[in-house]
């Protein structure tokens, strides 16, 4: 139950940055100033947003199917947010540590694409349900090449338990029970003959550990965006020919929590590729002989120390990659539908399945 | 024609066109998110940098900073009635009829303008209605005293229309009727003085 208060706590400070950082983001690669008046540089615009949504009245069109158009919002969000269960915050912090988290994570993600459908259909509205068609036929295609992406990391690290993941990328590795006389090589390779189990940083992570997985990281992230509807694959919101996609009829409180649940969508596919590809919440710095940056930055394993540094880096590579993501949404123009197609099935899909042969190989390599 | 056309599309497509053609893309909103700590200045039109938009952002927060207008920019109107002689020429040229005056002559001395003009007449209404107003400026122009003049403010739109209408007379009402009555009253002094030396001529005639 703390736990999932914290993590709510956690996720909603997180999507609140995110809303004001996206509006800024996007003022200032298009030489406006954003949000300037709701508190010192407007910072207080997100917080006010949402005031002003829960303010607002809770409409249900008449002819909607009710009973799916009130339980969407409801689903969808739950089902993002049951996604973070597994994510571990820090050495000894993770909200539910189960051996099968990736495969749960997959699964439980796929669960939004009812939700999805239950919107469109429910609305009883031509836009949301070409929109929910549309999203639902996205992130089903989108899934294979990233599930592709993160199959090949877990099958370098050999384990679908992100706590364990993350102790191998980097100094802690030996701490974890039963990985106590594992060794880490810089690139995987024993035969180079350079031990990193205790230099750490940058050189343990997974894509340094296995240089594939360097485009396997960017075929997951390409592949979150699809899946989180984020430009340039938002045609299931495409605002200029759908008005809003699937949540078109949805207003007050409901529009929030999908509002929500996009942004916590982000938030997470960003927090699994920082786990499986960017080293998870180790440090970026290296043990370079006696200056220990990596063990100074990394603090002790259960006490307060370990856990703030452990959070810090892992927020502030989360907050990266969400950067990433607003920076492609206002560089890039929407793909078309068939685009998106192809890009998925006859580009990532091919690649992706490339990548996992050659994981497979590597880590034959690395043994 | 065909094998240009051609080699155009092979020039402009493949991967590492489109890998160069997304990064270039990127460069570019990056570079304007780097330049996001500069701000556009608001300098006047005859500043170097007022056509070659600077880097940084474009936006002025307006109603706190504004682009400075030209000296004889036409914008709303202001009668300095201190210095207006009640001549009525003003409203006389105006062409769309927007100022109304009405004029009490003064009974006695009420002194001089700035400019050192004998003041003669009250003007118990002085009305410019800025709805009407076509900013042509010939009132200005007209002006004997310099009084009427064009000021830099713009920004003056109203909710209700009848706030539109400017007063600019520095009497109350009750001074303008004290003004009429005295000014009645000298009439009819001078009336009777007069009608007095028609008789007493004709008497002695």
């Amino acid at each position: 139950m703390l736990a999932f208060l914290l993590t709510l706590m956690l996720l909603l400070g997180v999507v609140i940055v995110l809303a004001y950082a996206e509006r800024k983001v996007a003022a200032f690669m298009q030489d406006r100033l954003g949000p300037t008046e709701a508190g010192p540089y407007g910072s207080l615009q997100a917080v006010l947003d949402v005031l002003k949504l829960l303010q607002k009245e809770d409409i249900v069109p008449a002819l909607a199917d009710k009973g799916l158009f009130k339980l969407a919002p409801i689903l969808i969000f739950a089902a993002v947010f049951a996604g973070f269960a597994v994510i571990p915050i820090s050495p000894t912090l993770v909200p539910a540590g189960i051996g099968i988290g990736v495969f749960y994570l997959l699964a439980i993600i796929s669960l939004d694409v009812i939700g999805l459908l239950m919107a469109g259909w429910g609305s009883n509205n031509k836009y949301a349900m070409l929109g929910a068609m549309r999203s639902v036929a996205q992130i089903v295609s989108y899934e294979i090449p990233a599930g592709l992406a993160i199959l090949s990391a877990v099958m370098v690290s050999q384990s679908l338990d992100f706590q364990e993941i993350s102790y191998q990328q980097g100094v802690l590795m030996n701490a974890f029970p039963g990985m106590g006389y594992e060794t880490n090589w810089l690139f995987g390779i024993q035969a180079l003959g350079i031990d990193t189990t205790n230099i750490g940083g940058i050189t343990t992570w997974n894509i340094f550990r296995a240089p594939m997985l360097l485009v396997a990281f960017v075929i997951y992230f390409i592949a979150s965006l699809a899946e989180s509807n984020r430009a340039p694959f938002d045609i299931p919101e495409a605002e200029s020919e759908l008005v809003a996609g699937f949540h078109v009829e949805y207003s007050g409180f409901r529009f929030a929590v999908l509002f929500l649940a996009e942004y916590s969508m982000m938030v997470l596919v960003s927090l699994v590729a920082v786990i499986l590809f960017l080293g998870s919440w180790n440090t970026p710095l290296p043990n370079i002989g006696s200056v220990a940056l990596a063990n100074w930055t990394t603090g002790t394993i259960g006490e307060i120390s370990g856990n703030l540094w452990a959070a810090f880096w892992l927020i502030s590579k989360t907050f990266v990659l969400l950067f990433v993501q607003l920076w492609a949404r206002w560089t890039y123009p929407r793909l078309r539908v068939d685009q998106l197609m192809y890009l998925c099935w006859k580009v990532l899909t091919p690649v992706a399945l490339v990548v996992v042969l050659l994981a497979g190989v590597w880590r034959l390599l690395m043994i | 024609m065909e094998t240009i056309k051609k080699e155009a599309y092979k020039h402009k497509s493949g991967f590492w066109h489109v890998v160069k053609s997304l990064v270039s893309g990127a460069r570019l909103t990056l570079r304007h998110f780097a330049n996001a700590n500069k701000r556009r200045k608001p300098v006047y039109v005859s500043d170097d940098s007022y056509f070659k938009q600077p880097d940084g952002l474009a936006t002025l927060t307006y109603p706190y900073e504004a682009l400075p207008i030209p000296d004889n920019g036409r914008y709303r109107l202001h009668n300095e009635i201190e210095d207006c002689i009640v001549c009525d020429l003003c409203a006389k040229v105006c062409p769309v009829n927007c100022i109304t005056i009405e004029s009490v002559k003064a009974t006695e001395d009420i002194g001089v303008t700035s400019d050192g003009t004998k003041k003669r007449l009250y003007a118990p209404v002085f009305d410019i209605d800025m709805a009407k107003c076509c900013y042509c400026g010939l009132c200005t122009t007209v002006c004997p005293t310099d009084c009427l003049t064009m000021t830099p403010v713009y920004d003056f739109s109203e909710v209700n229309i009848k706030n539109m209408i400017y007063h600019f007379t520095d009497l109350s009402p009750e001074q303008a009727q004290e003004k009429q009555r005295l000014f009645e009253k000298q009439q009819e002094e001078m009336a009777a003085a007069k009608a007095a030396a028609l008789a007493a001529r004709k008497q002695q005639g």
